[in-house]
């Protein structure tokens, strides 16, 4: 591993909180190893930031293994930005060419209001799952886990939904700030599981109500949310969900 | 410090039931008193930490009927770092008909533990783990199958048999969605209420019992009162303490340090689990390290360069004049020696100056052989997701120059001291998980982890706290309570102090050098000469962090400054209670090495009759001595014996 290091301009956006309005803030930074990862460039421009008595920016992240999900920033416009199935945390800085100039952004939409800087709200999201996102077992309950078997490519299909992070990248880069995506990968992986077949179509009723209540957009299918998704989510699972609400809409007991 | 001058008492009380292991936990659930249904709505209990343990144990206390608090420093319960265990998660099913029982997985846990953990705990997590895979496998979590549709398992260190379930590298972030989605009916059912991006900064303790924690809320940070009848703690463990770990940025030690500080005994601090093949700092920028699973080793060889400081890339280096030197020094187990000792000869090695990469703190894993003798294919079915995480953060294609590795703290097996109710010594304060001490002794086996906090959350903390709530009264108490004031003085007096510290050095810049010294002195390998140097390092670190710390903006904002800073400036305190521990504990064991206590080929030796028990320290006061509290272990079903690699 040989060590080059490069400058950047960096463009970010800057909002003290909810309530005030936000602004691009320039900032120069010198000598960024291109081995750091992109969160590690924002940290040593916050070191220095604080180093002068100036406030650093605010982001979310946690794992910084790229599971997480908290992490997710607008980097040229792009959600995570250019690498494919490639968190925040795991872009590193050798994507980038000497004397670069990068615009970091927050996830822009209506569902996810800007906390600070590039922090935004997603409790969206937990909303979504609170309506319905589970299969109702209460613990103590389960019959033997081999009880039912489970074709084992209904398994990998659910495990491909079920990879969703969270992150929130699917909204963010749709032109309708849309949730279909993560909402599809809930309501797919447990359509796809016997257990989660009781409640299946209850479940997408009331997800795709709440999604719609919490302002996120409609689909589109134009398929921006699939470029951007780090955890290579699939628009198939759009296309489940559709055939889930529309049989429980036509075909079920469900109003 | 010397240790004679500890004061040091046998007063704990485990609680272990008596009998033989297999009755004890259904006897311990007979005698536990019990909570009517339709009392249990009158009860609050407050759960912090959404992990596998918190998320768990919310759930199921909700679904019991109890009226549950949730709270977690990231913005969602979906993020807690459960979520980024990759292997997968032990259980005793025995599906592969391979002779696995109950039984044996206790036997391996406790002797992969090197016999320091508490044989009745170690027996009902392994009663238990079976429960686990069922509730999971009910809530939607899609583990592995065979064609047939049926569940599949593979093997992992520490166990002669396939009884590890796995959802491919991602069984953390399945299970905790599973706990997740579980926590989340609850709150449609009205039963939990989430508190996200609230940090817990300290214990409300009430007529001797746990009533309550103040937290900041990280976005406005206003200080809140949360009073209930119990608490219940599931925040991890203290990896970040050693600043550069496997865990993720945010966990931290405070939540458990501020309960030790009002009086919850920590056990072990020393034992830690340091992995071995994790991918190397690369500068010092590195804010983390991330684990390349262990299998790796199966069919790369683990070498360095003979000559010292030779700079030339790896292909140029001829074979006789590179050092394998796992090969050299384990011929048995080779590049499969075990993870404390592969790790502490990765350090040894590159103290050497034999190191390789810009830092010197790397050592190659070399996949040439494997390749050529079974061709490009076959290696990257087995590895192919690893060799790409690899080449993601670091840009170098393993199928073409070696891995470089480097050892990193990954866990810690240590914790808040617990009885078998997993109570603290503070009634009504349990400890969870990472958090609490009990199964692991000093050292973990894989898939363990993700089991325990399952067990705890789902199956544990349901029976047990509904005995504390049925044994005592409960007065109603406001915010107004003196107890609750001066708690939450306390919190508001520490945050303006750190304030108003007015230095120039930031809280990562602190946290870096405190980890430093931990690393140096209470890493790897400990001397009793290191680990009192770095008692004295980190005393004089921890009085000029109070001097010369510098914070930006105010406390009445999202100021991640200061949640750091507040985090570093509990590691400063509790990494002196590490180094004294590993001081205290003159024996080789588990992820504890002394260099003192070693045979002549290095093994690590234990003394069992003056340390086989668990070292619970109290708390005296910043800089006081702590009081060393003993729980003697007894083993009467895994007999005593040295675990040998030869």
């Amino acid at each position: 591993m040989s060590h080059a290091t490069i400058n950047l301009t960096l463009k970010i956006w800057r909002q003290p909180n909810a309530e005030t309005k936000g602004r691009f803030e320039e900032y120069k930074l010198e000598g960024v190893s291109t081995h750091a990862s992109f969160l590690e460039m924002l940290d040593i421009l916050n070191d220095e930031l604080i180093e002068k008595g100036e406030e650093p920016v605010a982001f979310d992240h946690d794992c910084r293994e790229g599971v997480c999900g908290m992490c997710g920033m607008m980097i040229n416009g792009q959600a995570h930005g250019p690498d494919n199935e490639t968190t925040t945390c795991q872009l590193h800085m050798r994507r980038f060419q000497h004397n670069d100039k990068i615009t970091i952004e927050p996830w822009r939409a209506t569902a996810f209001p800007v906390v600070k800087d590039l922090v935004v709200d997603r409790t969206a999201f937990d909303r979504i799952i609170t309506a319905g996102g589970y299969v109702s077992v209460n613990t103590g309950n389960a019959p033997d886990a081999n009880a039912i078997p489970i074709p084992r490519k209904d398994q990998q299909k659910a495990m491909d939904a079920a990879s969703c992070i969270g992150c929130g990248a699917c909204v963010a880069a749709c032109k309708n700030a849309s949730a279909m995506l993560f909402t599809s990968a809930k309501v797919s992986q447990l359509a796809l599981l016997p257990h989660g077949k009781s409640e299946r179509s209850e479940r997408v009723l009331k997800m795709v109500a709440k999604m719609d209540e919490e302002q996120f957009g409609s689909c589109t299918n134009t398929g921006e949310c699939e470029a951007a998704c780090p955890a290579g989510i699939s628009l198939d699972n759009i296309a489940r969900m559709n055939r889930e609400y529309l049989k429980a809409t036509l075909c079920s007991n469900e109003s | 410090m010397a240790i004679a001058e500890l004061s040091i008492s046998n007063i704990l009380d485990s609680k272990i039931p008596d009998g033989p292991i297999q009755d004890k936990w259904d006897k311990c659930k007979f005698d536990l008193k019990l909570v009517n249904p339709s009392n249990k709505r009158k009860f609050n209990i407050i759960v912090v930490g959404t992990g596998l343990a918190g998320g768990a144990a919310a759930a199921t206390l909700g679904e019991l009927g109890y009226n549950v608090k949730s709270f977690c420093i990231q913005d969602s319960p979906r993020r807690a770092h459960s979520i980024a265990a990759q292997g997968g998660i032990n259980a005793a099913k025995n599906y592969p008909n391979d002779g696995d029982s109950i039984w044996r997985l206790f036997y391996d846990t406790v002797k992969g533990g090197d016999f320091r953990s508490r044989e009745a705990n170690v027996y009902r997590l392994a009663q238990v783990s079976n429960n686990i895979i069922d509730q999971c496998t009910a809530q939607g979590v899609p583990f592995a199958r065979e064609y047939g549709g049926f569940l599949m398992n593979r093997s992992f260190g520490g166990a002669q048999v396939s009884r590890t379930f796995y959802c491919r590298g991602q069984t953390g972030q399945q299970l905790l969605l599973g706990a997740y989605q579980s926590l989340m009916r609850q709150v449609s059912a009205g039963k939990v209420n989430i508190y996200s991006r609230r940090e817990m900064l300290d214990v409300i303790i009430i007529d001797g019992k746990a009533r309550g924690i103040i937290t900041r809320n990280l976005v406005t940070g206003e200080f809140e009162t949360h009073t209930a009848d119990a608490v219940v703690l599931a925040t991890g463990g203290y990896g970040n303490a050693w600043y550069l770990s496997t865990n993720g940025n945010g966990s931290n030690v405070t939540a458990a340090w501020r309960c030790h500080k009002k009086g919850a005994f920590f056990a072990n601090p020393c034992f830690t689990q340091i992995h071995p093949t994790c991918i190397p700092r690369s500068g010092d920028y590195q804010s983390k390290l991330t684990l390349m699973s262990e299998s790796l080793r199966n069919d790369g060889r683990v070498w360095v360069p003979k000559r010292e400081d030779d700079n030339r890339p790896a292909k140029d280096i001829p074979d006789n004049e590179r050092d394998y030197y796992l090969e050299r020094r384990y011929p048995s187990f080779g590049n499969l020696a075990p993870r404390d000792i592969a790790s502490r000869a990765a350090k040894l090695e590159c103290d050497k100056g034999h190191g390789v990469n810009d830092t010197g703190q790397a050592v190659y894993l070399d996949f040439r052989d494997a390749i050529a003798r079974d061709g490009e294919d076959v290696i990257r079915s087995k590895y192919g997701n690893l060799f790409h995480m690899y080449k993601k953060i670091t840009g170098d294609d393993p199928y073409h120059v070696p891995m470089q590795i480097y050892p990193a703290v990954h866990y810690t097996m240590g914790g808040l001291w617990v009885d078998y109710h997993l109570q603290t010594t503070i009634p009504g304060l349990y400890a969870l998980g990472e958090a609490n001490f009990s199964d692991h002794g000093a050292n973990r086996l894989g898939a363990s982890a993700l089991m325990q906090g399952l067990a705890d959350g789902y199956f544990v903390i349901p029976y047990t706290i509904g005995d504390h709530l049925a044994r005592h009264s409960f007065e109603k108490i406001s915010e107004d309570h003196d107890a609750c004031k001066e708690a939450m003085e306390n919190v508001k007096g520490r945050v303006n102090k750190i304030m108003s510290i007015g230095g120039n050095r930031t809280p990562n810049q602190f946290h870096k050098e405190l980890g430093g010294i931990l690393w140096d002195y209470a890493g790897m390998e400990r001397t009793k000469a290191g680990l009192e140097t770095a008692i004295e390092k980190v005393q004089g670190l921890r009085s000029e962090f109070w001097e010369d710390l510098k914070i930006v903006g105010k406390n009445e904002e999202l100021n991640q400054v200061l949640e750091k800073a507040g985090r570093v400036a509990d590691y400063m305190e509790f990494a002196e209670l590490i180094a004294t521990d590993a001081l205290n504990r003159e024996e080789s064991c588990g992820g504890h090495f002394r260099a003192e206590h070693q045979t002549a080929d290095n093994e690590a030796m234990r003394h069992d009759d003056e340390f086989a028990y668990v070292a619970a320290w109290e708390f005296n006061g910043v800089g006081e001595k702590p009081s060393l509290h003993k729980e003697q272990l007894e083993f009467e079903n895994v007999p005593l014996a040295t675990r040998s690699y030869k």
